[in-house]
Protein backbone atom coordinates (compact mmCIF):
# COMPACT_ATOMS: atom_id res chain seq x y z
CA UNK A 1 0.00 0.00 0.00
CA UNK A 2 3.00 2.27 0.13
CA UNK A 3 2.78 4.66 -2.73
CA UNK A 4 5.81 6.54 -3.92
CA UNK A 5 5.25 9.70 -5.84
CA UNK A 6 6.12 9.23 -9.48
CA UNK A 7 5.42 11.42 -12.38
CA UNK A 8 2.90 9.44 -14.34
CA UNK A 9 2.51 12.07 -17.07
CA UNK A 10 -1.20 12.43 -16.61
CA UNK A 11 -2.95 14.19 -19.45
CA UNK A 12 -4.64 16.71 -17.15
CA UNK A 13 -2.79 18.68 -14.50
CA UNK A 14 -3.47 17.62 -10.93
CA UNK A 15 -5.54 19.99 -8.84
CA UNK A 16 -2.85 20.49 -6.23
CA UNK A 17 0.79 19.65 -6.32
CA UNK A 18 3.32 20.06 -3.53
CA UNK A 19 6.82 20.02 -5.05
CA UNK A 20 9.85 19.28 -2.85
CA UNK A 21 8.74 21.69 -0.16
CA UNK A 22 11.27 22.48 2.57
CA UNK A 23 10.57 24.76 5.46
CA UNK A 24 13.17 26.08 7.87
CA UNK A 25 12.24 28.40 10.73
CA UNK A 26 14.71 30.79 12.27
CA UNK A 27 14.99 30.32 16.01
CA UNK A 28 17.04 32.17 18.59
CA UNK A 29 19.59 29.35 18.80
CA UNK A 30 19.88 28.44 15.13
CA UNK A 31 17.34 27.15 12.69
CA UNK A 32 14.64 24.52 13.01
CA UNK A 33 13.90 22.33 10.05
CA UNK A 34 10.13 21.89 10.10
CA UNK A 35 9.59 20.18 6.75
CA UNK A 36 11.97 18.23 4.52
CA UNK A 37 11.26 17.38 0.91
CA UNK A 38 7.48 17.11 0.98
CA UNK A 39 5.92 15.90 -2.25
CA UNK A 40 2.31 15.18 -2.89
CA UNK A 41 -0.17 15.24 -5.71
CA UNK A 42 -3.85 15.64 -4.99
CA UNK A 43 -6.55 15.05 -7.57
CA UNK A 44 -9.88 16.81 -7.70
CA UNK A 45 -12.52 15.36 -5.39
CA UNK A 46 -10.12 13.48 -3.10
CA UNK A 47 -10.48 13.50 0.65
CA UNK A 48 -6.95 13.51 2.07
CA UNK A 49 -6.10 13.26 5.74
CA UNK A 50 -2.64 14.33 6.86
CA UNK A 51 -1.94 12.36 10.00
CA UNK A 52 0.89 12.84 12.43
CA UNK A 53 1.89 13.57 15.99
CA UNK A 54 2.14 17.10 17.33
CA UNK A 55 5.18 18.90 15.99
CA UNK A 56 5.52 16.88 12.81
CA UNK A 57 4.91 19.96 10.68
CA UNK A 58 1.52 18.95 9.36
CA UNK A 59 -0.03 22.30 10.26
CA UNK A 60 2.95 24.12 8.75
CA UNK A 61 2.45 22.17 5.54
CA UNK A 62 -1.22 23.13 5.47
CA UNK A 63 -0.32 26.79 6.10
CA UNK A 64 2.14 26.69 3.21
CA UNK A 65 -0.54 25.23 0.93
CA UNK A 66 -2.93 27.95 2.13
CA UNK A 67 -0.30 30.59 1.35
CA UNK A 68 0.00 31.92 4.91
CA UNK A 69 3.64 30.81 5.06
CA UNK A 70 6.22 30.65 2.30
CA UNK A 71 8.18 27.48 1.65
CA UNK A 72 11.92 27.91 2.14
CA UNK A 73 12.43 25.79 -0.97
CA UNK A 74 10.04 24.04 -3.31
CA UNK A 75 6.63 25.12 -4.49
CA UNK A 76 2.91 24.55 -4.29
CA UNK A 77 0.86 24.74 -7.44
CA UNK A 78 -2.85 24.66 -8.19
CA UNK A 79 -3.60 23.40 -11.70
CA UNK A 80 0.04 24.00 -12.53
CA UNK A 81 0.10 27.61 -11.34
CA UNK A 82 2.45 28.34 -8.45
CA UNK A 83 0.83 29.96 -5.43
CA UNK A 84 2.58 32.05 -2.80
CA UNK A 85 -0.28 33.90 -1.15
CA UNK A 86 -3.73 33.08 0.21
CA UNK A 87 -6.44 32.78 -2.40
CA UNK A 88 -10.16 32.04 -2.46
CA UNK A 89 -9.63 28.73 -4.31
CA UNK A 90 -7.95 27.40 -1.15
CA UNK A 91 -10.37 27.89 1.75
CA UNK A 92 -9.07 27.35 5.26
CA UNK A 93 -11.05 26.14 8.26
CA UNK A 94 -9.13 26.88 11.46
CA UNK A 95 -9.28 24.94 14.69
CA UNK A 96 -10.22 28.10 16.59
CA UNK A 97 -12.85 29.04 13.96
CA UNK A 98 -11.47 32.57 13.29
CA UNK A 99 -14.96 33.94 12.62
CA UNK A 100 -15.30 37.70 12.51
CA UNK A 101 -16.90 38.39 15.89
CA UNK A 102 -18.40 41.72 14.78
CA UNK A 103 -20.33 40.17 11.91
CA UNK A 104 -23.52 38.15 12.18
CA UNK A 105 -23.53 34.55 11.01
CA UNK A 106 -25.03 35.66 7.69
CA UNK A 107 -22.40 38.38 7.25
CA UNK A 108 -19.61 35.97 8.14
CA UNK A 109 -20.79 33.54 5.48
CA UNK A 110 -21.12 36.18 2.77
CA UNK A 111 -17.85 37.96 3.66
CA UNK A 112 -15.97 36.38 0.75
CA UNK A 113 -18.62 36.90 -1.95
CA UNK A 114 -19.19 40.52 -0.84
CA UNK A 115 -15.49 41.34 -1.00
CA UNK A 116 -15.15 39.77 -4.40
CA UNK A 117 -17.85 42.08 -5.74
CA UNK A 118 -20.61 39.58 -6.40
CA UNK A 119 -23.97 41.42 -6.89
CA UNK A 120 -26.25 41.72 -3.86
CA UNK A 121 -29.14 39.43 -4.84
CA UNK A 122 -26.71 36.64 -5.77
CA UNK A 123 -24.92 37.04 -2.46
CA UNK A 124 -28.23 36.72 -0.61
CA UNK A 125 -29.17 33.52 -2.47
CA UNK A 126 -25.73 32.07 -1.93
CA UNK A 127 -25.82 32.86 1.77
CA UNK A 128 -29.26 31.34 2.23
CA UNK A 129 -28.16 28.19 0.46
CA UNK A 130 -25.12 27.63 2.63
CA UNK A 131 -26.90 28.64 5.83
CA UNK A 132 -29.38 25.89 5.03
CA UNK A 133 -26.62 23.43 4.12
CA UNK A 134 -25.08 23.71 7.59
CA UNK A 135 -28.48 23.96 9.28
CA UNK A 136 -28.06 27.44 10.72
CA UNK A 137 -30.85 29.32 8.95
CA UNK A 138 -32.53 30.06 12.29
CA UNK A 139 -29.32 31.60 13.63
CA UNK A 140 -28.50 33.77 10.63
CA UNK A 141 -28.71 37.05 12.52
CA UNK A 142 -26.89 35.98 15.68
CA UNK A 143 -23.31 36.89 16.49
CA UNK A 144 -20.59 34.24 16.84
CA UNK A 145 -20.33 34.68 20.62
CA UNK A 146 -23.91 33.44 20.90
CA UNK A 147 -23.12 30.08 19.26
CA UNK A 148 -21.60 26.86 20.55
CA UNK A 149 -18.25 25.59 19.25
CA UNK A 150 -19.88 23.11 16.89
CA UNK A 151 -22.10 25.78 15.38
CA UNK A 152 -19.16 28.16 14.97
CA UNK A 153 -17.25 25.50 13.07
CA UNK A 154 -20.28 24.96 10.80
CA UNK A 155 -20.25 28.69 10.07
CA UNK A 156 -16.53 28.53 9.28
CA UNK A 157 -17.15 25.69 6.82
CA UNK A 158 -20.12 27.48 5.22
CA UNK A 159 -18.06 30.68 4.94
CA UNK A 160 -15.45 28.87 2.85
CA UNK A 161 -18.00 26.94 0.77
CA UNK A 162 -19.96 30.11 0.00
CA UNK A 163 -16.74 31.60 -1.37
CA UNK A 164 -16.72 28.89 -4.04
CA UNK A 165 -13.50 27.24 -2.92
CA UNK A 166 -11.90 24.35 -4.80
CA UNK A 167 -9.87 22.95 -1.95
CA UNK A 168 -11.05 22.84 1.63
CA UNK A 169 -8.06 23.02 3.97
CA UNK A 170 -8.91 21.95 7.51
CA UNK A 171 -6.47 22.31 10.39
CA UNK A 172 -7.65 19.97 13.16
CA UNK A 173 -11.06 21.59 12.75
CA UNK A 174 -12.87 19.41 15.26
CA UNK A 175 -10.05 19.24 17.81
CA UNK A 176 -11.70 21.65 20.24
CA UNK A 177 -15.13 20.02 20.14
CA UNK A 178 -16.68 17.42 22.42
CA UNK A 179 -16.90 13.85 21.14
CA UNK A 180 -20.61 13.95 20.27
CA UNK A 181 -20.44 17.21 18.36
CA UNK A 182 -17.27 16.01 16.65
CA UNK A 183 -18.85 12.86 15.27
CA UNK A 184 -21.92 14.78 14.16
CA UNK A 185 -19.76 17.28 12.30
CA UNK A 186 -17.63 14.52 10.77
CA UNK A 187 -20.80 13.00 9.36
CA UNK A 188 -21.99 16.38 8.05
CA UNK A 189 -18.61 17.06 6.49
CA UNK A 190 -18.74 13.78 4.60
CA UNK A 191 -22.26 14.63 3.38
CA UNK A 192 -21.09 18.05 2.21
CA UNK A 193 -18.01 16.60 0.55
CA UNK A 194 -20.08 13.98 -1.29
CA UNK A 195 -22.68 16.49 -2.45
CA UNK A 196 -20.24 19.22 -3.53
CA UNK A 197 -17.40 17.12 -5.02
CA UNK A 198 -14.94 19.27 -3.10
CA UNK A 199 -11.32 18.38 -2.51
CA UNK A 200 -10.49 18.21 1.18
CA UNK A 201 -7.11 18.25 2.91
CA UNK A 202 -7.77 17.52 6.55
CA UNK A 203 -5.02 17.67 9.17
CA UNK A 204 -5.53 15.57 12.27
CA UNK A 205 -3.64 13.63 14.92
CA UNK A 206 -6.51 11.20 15.44
CA UNK A 207 -6.09 7.88 13.63
CA UNK A 208 -9.78 7.14 13.99
CA UNK A 209 -10.76 10.47 12.45
CA UNK A 210 -8.35 9.96 9.56
CA UNK A 211 -9.58 6.44 8.82
CA UNK A 212 -13.20 7.50 9.14
CA UNK A 213 -12.93 10.41 6.72
CA UNK A 214 -10.15 9.88 4.22
CA UNK A 215 -9.78 8.31 0.81
CA UNK A 216 -6.11 8.54 1.43
CA UNK A 217 -4.13 9.05 4.63
CA UNK A 218 -0.75 10.74 4.43
CA UNK A 219 1.31 9.74 7.45
CA UNK A 220 3.93 12.26 8.53
CA UNK A 221 6.87 11.80 10.86
CA UNK A 222 8.48 14.42 13.03
CA UNK A 223 11.90 15.99 13.31
CA UNK A 224 12.09 17.13 10.52
CA UNK A 225 8.58 16.69 9.16
CA UNK A 226 8.51 14.22 6.31
CA UNK A 227 5.94 12.13 4.51
CA UNK A 228 6.34 8.57 5.73
CA UNK A 229 3.77 6.93 3.52
CA UNK A 230 0.41 7.29 1.87
CA UNK A 231 -2.23 4.76 2.78
CA UNK A 232 -5.33 4.28 0.66
CA UNK A 233 -8.47 3.64 2.71
CA UNK A 234 -10.79 1.41 0.69
CA UNK A 235 -13.52 0.97 3.29
CA UNK A 236 -16.98 1.54 1.83
CA UNK A 237 -18.93 4.59 2.97
CA UNK A 238 -20.72 5.27 5.23
CA UNK A 239 -18.04 3.84 7.49
CA UNK A 240 -18.88 2.18 10.76
CA UNK A 241 -16.24 2.82 13.43
CA UNK A 242 -17.33 -0.26 15.37
CA UNK A 243 -16.96 -2.72 12.48
CA UNK A 244 -14.08 -5.23 12.50
CA UNK A 245 -12.90 -4.03 9.08
CA UNK A 246 -12.62 -0.48 10.34
CA UNK A 247 -10.71 -1.61 13.40
CA UNK A 248 -8.30 -3.63 11.30
CA UNK A 249 -7.45 -0.60 9.18
CA UNK A 250 -7.19 1.58 12.22
CA UNK A 251 -4.76 -0.88 13.82
CA UNK A 252 -2.58 -0.87 10.70
CA UNK A 253 -2.45 2.90 10.53
CA UNK A 254 -1.78 3.21 14.25
CA UNK A 255 1.09 0.76 14.00
CA UNK A 256 2.56 2.67 11.10
CA UNK A 257 2.30 5.92 13.02
CA UNK A 258 3.62 4.72 16.37
CA UNK A 259 6.55 2.84 14.87
CA UNK A 260 8.06 6.28 14.29
CA UNK A 261 7.14 7.84 17.57
CA UNK A 262 8.71 4.93 19.48
CA UNK A 263 11.97 5.57 17.65
CA UNK A 264 12.29 8.41 20.08
CA UNK A 265 13.28 11.22 17.87
CA UNK A 266 13.29 14.61 19.50
CA UNK A 267 10.53 16.80 18.11
CA UNK A 268 12.20 19.62 16.23
CA UNK A 269 15.91 18.97 15.82
CA UNK A 270 18.28 21.80 15.15
CA UNK A 271 19.32 21.62 11.54
CA UNK A 272 23.01 21.74 10.77
CA UNK A 273 22.63 24.01 7.76
CA UNK B 1 -32.47 -6.11 28.20
CA UNK B 2 -33.63 -4.33 25.14
CA UNK B 3 -32.69 -0.80 24.54
CA UNK B 4 -35.43 1.11 22.89
CA UNK B 5 -34.56 4.32 21.27
CA UNK B 6 -37.56 6.60 21.47
CA UNK B 7 -35.95 9.98 21.25
CA UNK B 8 -37.05 11.65 18.08
CA UNK B 9 -33.89 12.58 16.31
CA UNK B 10 -33.94 16.18 15.16
CA UNK B 11 -33.23 16.70 11.51
CA UNK B 12 -29.52 16.28 11.17
CA UNK B 13 -27.62 19.45 10.71
CA UNK B 14 -30.31 21.52 12.37
CA UNK B 15 -28.98 22.93 15.59
CA UNK B 16 -31.19 22.49 18.61
CA UNK B 17 -32.07 25.35 20.89
CA UNK B 18 -30.00 24.09 23.81
CA UNK B 19 -26.89 24.49 21.75
CA UNK B 20 -27.21 28.24 21.82
CA UNK B 21 -25.46 30.07 24.59
CA UNK B 22 -27.75 32.94 25.44
CA UNK B 23 -25.81 35.75 27.08
CA UNK B 24 -28.72 37.86 28.35
CA UNK B 25 -30.91 35.83 30.67
CA UNK B 26 -33.87 37.04 32.77
CA UNK B 27 -34.68 40.43 31.29
CA UNK B 28 -37.53 40.76 33.81
CA UNK B 29 -35.14 41.33 36.72
CA UNK B 30 -33.65 44.41 35.05
CA UNK B 31 -35.74 47.29 36.56
CA UNK B 32 -35.16 46.19 40.17
CA UNK B 33 -31.46 45.69 39.47
CA UNK B 34 -31.35 49.18 38.02
CA UNK B 35 -32.97 50.80 41.05
CA UNK B 36 -30.57 48.95 43.29
CA UNK B 37 -27.61 50.15 41.23
CA UNK B 38 -28.79 53.76 41.42
CA UNK B 39 -29.34 53.50 45.19
CA UNK B 40 -25.87 52.02 45.71
CA UNK B 41 -24.27 54.68 43.53
CA UNK B 42 -26.02 57.47 45.49
CA UNK B 43 -24.64 56.41 48.88
CA UNK B 44 -21.18 57.94 48.48
CA UNK B 45 -22.29 61.37 47.12
CA UNK B 46 -24.94 61.70 49.88
CA UNK B 47 -22.33 60.85 52.55
CA UNK B 48 -19.99 63.40 50.98
CA UNK B 49 -22.70 66.10 51.17
CA UNK B 50 -23.44 65.27 54.82
CA UNK B 51 -19.73 65.33 55.67
CA UNK B 52 -19.29 68.66 53.87
CA UNK B 53 -22.25 70.19 55.76
CA UNK B 54 -20.99 68.83 59.09
CA UNK B 55 -17.43 70.07 58.56
CA UNK B 56 -18.57 73.59 57.54
CA UNK B 57 -20.71 73.81 60.67
CA UNK B 58 -18.12 72.29 62.97
CA UNK B 59 -15.25 74.50 61.84
CA UNK B 60 -17.44 77.60 61.41
CA UNK B 61 -15.47 78.54 58.29
CA UNK B 62 -16.54 81.49 56.13
CA UNK B 63 -14.38 80.37 53.21
CA UNK B 64 -16.47 77.42 52.20
CA UNK B 65 -20.24 77.67 51.74
CA UNK B 66 -22.67 74.99 52.90
CA UNK B 67 -24.26 72.65 50.33
CA UNK B 68 -27.45 74.70 50.76
CA UNK B 69 -25.66 77.92 49.77
CA UNK B 70 -24.21 76.19 46.73
CA UNK B 71 -27.63 74.84 45.77
CA UNK B 72 -29.02 78.41 45.89
CA UNK B 73 -26.08 79.61 43.81
CA UNK B 74 -26.69 76.85 41.27
CA UNK B 75 -30.35 77.84 41.00
CA UNK B 76 -29.40 81.47 40.50
CA UNK B 77 -26.68 80.51 38.00
CA UNK B 78 -29.19 78.49 36.02
CA UNK B 79 -32.40 80.53 36.29
CA UNK B 80 -31.56 83.83 38.05
CA UNK B 81 -33.96 85.70 40.33
CA UNK B 82 -31.97 85.42 43.57
CA UNK B 83 -28.75 87.43 43.43
CA UNK B 84 -29.34 89.04 40.05
CA UNK B 85 -25.66 89.71 39.45
CA UNK B 86 -23.37 89.13 36.49
CA UNK B 87 -23.67 85.36 36.86
CA UNK B 88 -27.42 85.05 37.27
CA UNK B 89 -29.05 82.92 34.58
CA UNK B 90 -25.75 82.73 32.71
CA UNK B 91 -25.39 78.93 32.82
CA UNK B 92 -26.59 78.33 29.23
CA UNK B 93 -23.98 80.60 27.62
CA UNK B 94 -21.08 79.32 29.77
CA UNK B 95 -22.19 75.74 29.33
CA UNK B 96 -22.59 76.08 25.56
CA UNK B 97 -19.16 77.70 25.13
CA UNK B 98 -17.44 75.00 27.15
CA UNK B 99 -19.26 72.18 25.38
CA UNK B 100 -18.21 73.64 22.02
CA UNK B 101 -14.56 73.81 23.08
CA UNK B 102 -14.52 70.40 24.73
CA UNK B 103 -16.08 68.67 21.73
CA UNK B 104 -14.17 70.80 19.26
CA UNK B 105 -10.89 69.63 20.78
CA UNK B 106 -12.17 66.11 21.35
CA UNK B 107 -13.41 65.59 17.79
CA UNK B 108 -10.17 67.00 16.36
CA UNK B 109 -8.27 64.55 18.59
CA UNK B 110 -10.46 61.65 17.44
CA UNK B 111 -10.32 62.69 13.78
CA UNK B 112 -6.52 62.71 13.83
CA UNK B 113 -5.83 60.13 16.56
CA UNK B 114 -7.89 57.24 15.17
CA UNK B 115 -6.61 57.23 11.55
CA UNK B 116 -3.06 57.90 12.72
CA UNK B 117 -3.35 55.12 15.30
CA UNK B 118 -4.62 52.69 12.64
CA UNK B 119 -1.65 53.57 10.42
CA UNK B 120 0.95 53.36 13.21
CA UNK B 121 -0.49 50.07 14.40
CA UNK B 122 -0.54 48.51 10.93
CA UNK B 123 2.36 50.05 8.98
CA UNK B 124 5.79 49.33 10.49
CA UNK B 125 7.43 52.14 8.52
CA UNK B 126 5.05 54.78 9.86
CA UNK B 127 5.42 53.30 13.34
CA UNK B 128 9.20 53.65 13.17
CA UNK B 129 8.86 57.18 11.82
CA UNK B 130 6.41 58.56 14.35
CA UNK B 131 6.26 56.46 17.51
CA UNK B 132 9.54 57.72 19.07
CA UNK B 133 8.48 61.34 18.53
CA UNK B 134 5.13 60.75 20.20
CA UNK B 135 6.83 58.93 23.06
CA UNK B 136 8.98 62.04 23.52
CA UNK B 137 6.12 64.54 23.39
CA UNK B 138 3.67 62.58 25.51
CA UNK B 139 5.23 63.10 28.97
CA UNK B 140 5.07 66.89 28.57
CA UNK B 141 2.15 68.08 30.72
CA UNK B 142 -0.56 69.80 28.74
CA UNK B 143 -0.38 72.78 31.11
CA UNK B 144 3.23 73.31 30.02
CA UNK B 145 1.93 74.03 26.53
CA UNK B 146 -0.19 76.89 27.84
CA UNK B 147 2.26 79.76 27.15
CA UNK B 148 3.13 78.44 23.69
CA UNK B 149 -0.48 77.82 22.79
CA UNK B 150 -1.30 81.39 23.76
CA UNK B 151 1.44 82.55 21.39
CA UNK B 152 0.30 80.21 18.60
CA UNK B 153 -3.42 80.82 18.87
CA UNK B 154 -3.74 84.04 20.81
CA UNK B 155 -5.86 84.72 23.85
CA UNK B 156 -9.14 83.04 23.15
CA UNK B 157 -11.11 79.91 22.39
CA UNK B 158 -8.65 78.50 19.82
CA UNK B 159 -6.04 78.17 22.51
CA UNK B 160 -8.50 76.33 24.77
CA UNK B 161 -9.46 73.98 21.95
CA UNK B 162 -5.80 73.26 21.27
CA UNK B 163 -5.13 72.31 24.89
CA UNK B 164 -8.21 70.08 25.03
CA UNK B 165 -7.06 68.51 21.77
CA UNK B 166 -3.60 67.77 23.21
CA UNK B 167 -5.10 66.20 26.32
CA UNK B 168 -7.52 63.98 24.42
CA UNK B 169 -5.17 63.08 21.58
CA UNK B 170 -2.70 60.74 23.30
CA UNK B 171 -5.17 58.38 24.97
CA UNK B 172 -7.09 58.06 21.70
CA UNK B 173 -3.93 57.51 19.65
CA UNK B 174 -2.30 55.04 22.04
CA UNK B 175 -5.43 52.96 22.55
CA UNK B 176 -6.04 52.80 18.81
CA UNK B 177 -2.45 51.64 18.22
CA UNK B 178 -2.83 49.05 20.97
CA UNK B 179 -6.14 47.87 19.51
CA UNK B 180 -4.64 47.40 16.05
CA UNK B 181 -1.57 45.60 17.36
CA UNK B 182 -3.68 43.15 19.35
CA UNK B 183 -5.94 42.04 16.48
CA UNK B 184 -5.85 38.23 16.26
CA UNK B 185 -3.58 37.48 13.25
CA UNK B 186 -5.92 34.59 12.38
CA UNK B 187 -8.56 37.16 11.39
CA UNK B 188 -6.20 38.65 8.80
CA UNK B 189 -5.49 35.17 7.48
CA UNK B 190 -9.20 34.38 7.37
CA UNK B 191 -9.94 37.61 5.47
CA UNK B 192 -7.09 37.04 3.03
CA UNK B 193 -8.07 33.49 2.19
CA UNK B 194 -11.60 34.78 1.52
CA UNK B 195 -10.21 37.22 -1.02
CA UNK B 196 -9.96 40.44 1.01
CA UNK B 197 -6.46 41.86 1.11
CA UNK B 198 -4.35 45.01 1.01
CA UNK B 199 -6.00 48.27 1.98
CA UNK B 200 -9.45 46.64 2.05
CA UNK B 201 -8.35 44.95 5.28
CA UNK B 202 -8.47 48.32 7.09
CA UNK B 203 -12.19 48.69 6.69
CA UNK B 204 -13.05 45.00 6.84
CA UNK B 205 -10.85 43.80 9.72
CA UNK B 206 -8.55 46.37 11.35
CA UNK B 207 -11.18 48.98 12.21
CA UNK B 208 -13.88 46.68 13.62
CA UNK B 209 -11.39 44.50 15.49
CA UNK B 210 -9.75 47.55 17.08
CA UNK B 211 -13.07 49.17 17.93
CA UNK B 212 -13.18 48.04 21.59
CA UNK B 213 -9.79 49.67 22.22
CA UNK B 214 -10.75 52.75 20.21
CA UNK B 215 -13.80 53.24 22.41
CA UNK B 216 -11.62 52.89 25.50
CA UNK B 217 -9.41 55.64 24.11
CA UNK B 218 -12.41 57.83 23.27
CA UNK B 219 -13.78 57.53 26.80
CA UNK B 220 -10.39 58.33 28.33
CA UNK B 221 -9.91 61.18 25.87
CA UNK B 222 -13.32 62.69 26.61
CA UNK B 223 -12.50 62.52 30.32
CA UNK B 224 -9.23 64.37 29.79
CA UNK B 225 -11.02 66.91 27.59
CA UNK B 226 -13.32 67.87 30.45
CA UNK B 227 -10.39 67.98 32.88
CA UNK B 228 -8.48 70.30 30.57
CA UNK B 229 -11.31 72.70 29.84
CA UNK B 230 -10.55 74.62 33.06
CA UNK B 231 -6.91 74.96 32.04
CA UNK B 232 -7.95 75.84 28.50
CA UNK B 233 -10.29 78.59 29.70
CA UNK B 234 -7.59 80.11 31.88
CA UNK B 235 -6.30 81.65 28.67
CA UNK B 236 -8.42 84.74 29.02
CA UNK B 237 -11.74 83.74 27.49
CA UNK B 238 -14.70 85.61 29.02
CA UNK B 239 -17.20 82.75 28.91
CA UNK B 240 -17.10 79.07 29.76
CA UNK B 241 -17.37 76.93 32.86
CA UNK B 242 -13.60 77.05 33.35
CA UNK B 243 -13.68 80.86 33.05
CA UNK B 244 -16.45 80.97 35.67
CA UNK B 245 -14.31 78.95 38.07
CA UNK B 246 -11.35 81.26 37.48
CA UNK B 247 -13.60 84.30 38.07
CA UNK B 248 -14.94 82.74 41.25
CA UNK B 249 -11.40 82.30 42.45
CA UNK B 250 -10.50 85.92 41.70
CA UNK B 251 -13.66 87.20 43.37
CA UNK B 252 -13.30 84.80 46.34
CA UNK B 253 -16.74 83.41 45.52
CA UNK B 254 -16.31 79.80 46.53
CA UNK B 255 -19.99 79.09 45.89
CA UNK B 256 -19.43 79.99 42.25
CA UNK B 257 -16.29 77.81 42.11
CA UNK B 258 -18.10 74.79 43.55
CA UNK B 259 -21.09 75.41 41.26
CA UNK B 260 -18.76 75.32 38.26
CA UNK B 261 -17.09 72.17 39.55
CA UNK B 262 -20.38 70.35 40.04
CA UNK B 263 -21.67 71.31 36.60
CA UNK B 264 -18.46 70.12 34.94
CA UNK B 265 -18.72 66.88 36.89
CA UNK B 266 -22.32 66.27 35.84
CA UNK B 267 -21.70 67.20 32.20
CA UNK B 268 -18.60 65.02 32.03
CA UNK B 269 -20.61 62.16 33.52
CA UNK B 270 -23.43 62.57 30.98
CA UNK B 271 -20.94 62.82 28.13
CA UNK B 272 -19.34 59.58 29.29
CA UNK B 273 -22.74 57.85 29.49
CA UNK B 274 -23.42 58.88 25.88
CA UNK B 275 -20.11 57.34 24.85
CA UNK B 276 -21.00 54.19 26.80
CA UNK B 277 -24.32 53.97 24.94
CA UNK B 278 -22.50 54.33 21.61
CA UNK B 279 -19.93 51.79 22.81
CA UNK B 280 -22.62 49.26 23.68
CA UNK B 281 -24.38 49.82 20.38
CA UNK B 282 -21.30 49.48 18.17
CA UNK B 283 -19.89 46.61 20.24
CA UNK B 284 -23.18 44.74 20.50
CA UNK B 285 -21.31 41.74 19.11
CA UNK B 286 -19.10 41.61 22.18
CA UNK B 287 -20.85 41.75 25.57
CA UNK B 288 -17.49 41.50 27.34
CA UNK B 289 -16.72 45.00 26.12
CA UNK B 290 -19.96 46.50 27.38
CA UNK B 291 -19.55 49.13 30.06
Amino acid sequence: MLDTQTNRHLPALPLLRVNAVHKVFDASNGTIEALRDINMTIEKGEFICVLGASGCGKSTLLRIIAGFEKATRGSVSVYGVDVDRPGPERGMVFQDYALFPWLTIRENINFGPRHRGIPGPDVANLTDRFLAMVGLTAFADRYPHQLSGGMKQRVAIARVLANDTDILLMDEPFGALDALTRSKLQEELIDIWQSTKLTVIFVTHSVEEAVLLADQVIVMTAGPGRVDCQIKIDLPRPRDVSSPEFNAVRRDVTRRLTSHISRNRPAGTIADS
Amino acid sequence: MSLQVTVAEPARGVATAQEVVDPIPAVARAPRQRLRAIALAAIAPVCLLLFWEAMVRWTGTRLIPTPRDVAIMMWDFAFGGIYDDAYSASLPIHFWKSVQRVYGGFFCAAAIGIPLGLLIGRAPLIRKLLEPTFALLRPIPVTAWLPLSMIFFGLGPKSAIFLVFLGAFYPILLNTVFGVKSVDPRLFEAAEMLGCSGSKLFRAVVLPAALPSIFNGLRLGAGFAWILIVVGEMTGVPEGLGAVIMDGRTLSRTDLVITGMIIIGITGFISDRILVLLNNYFLRWSPQHHA
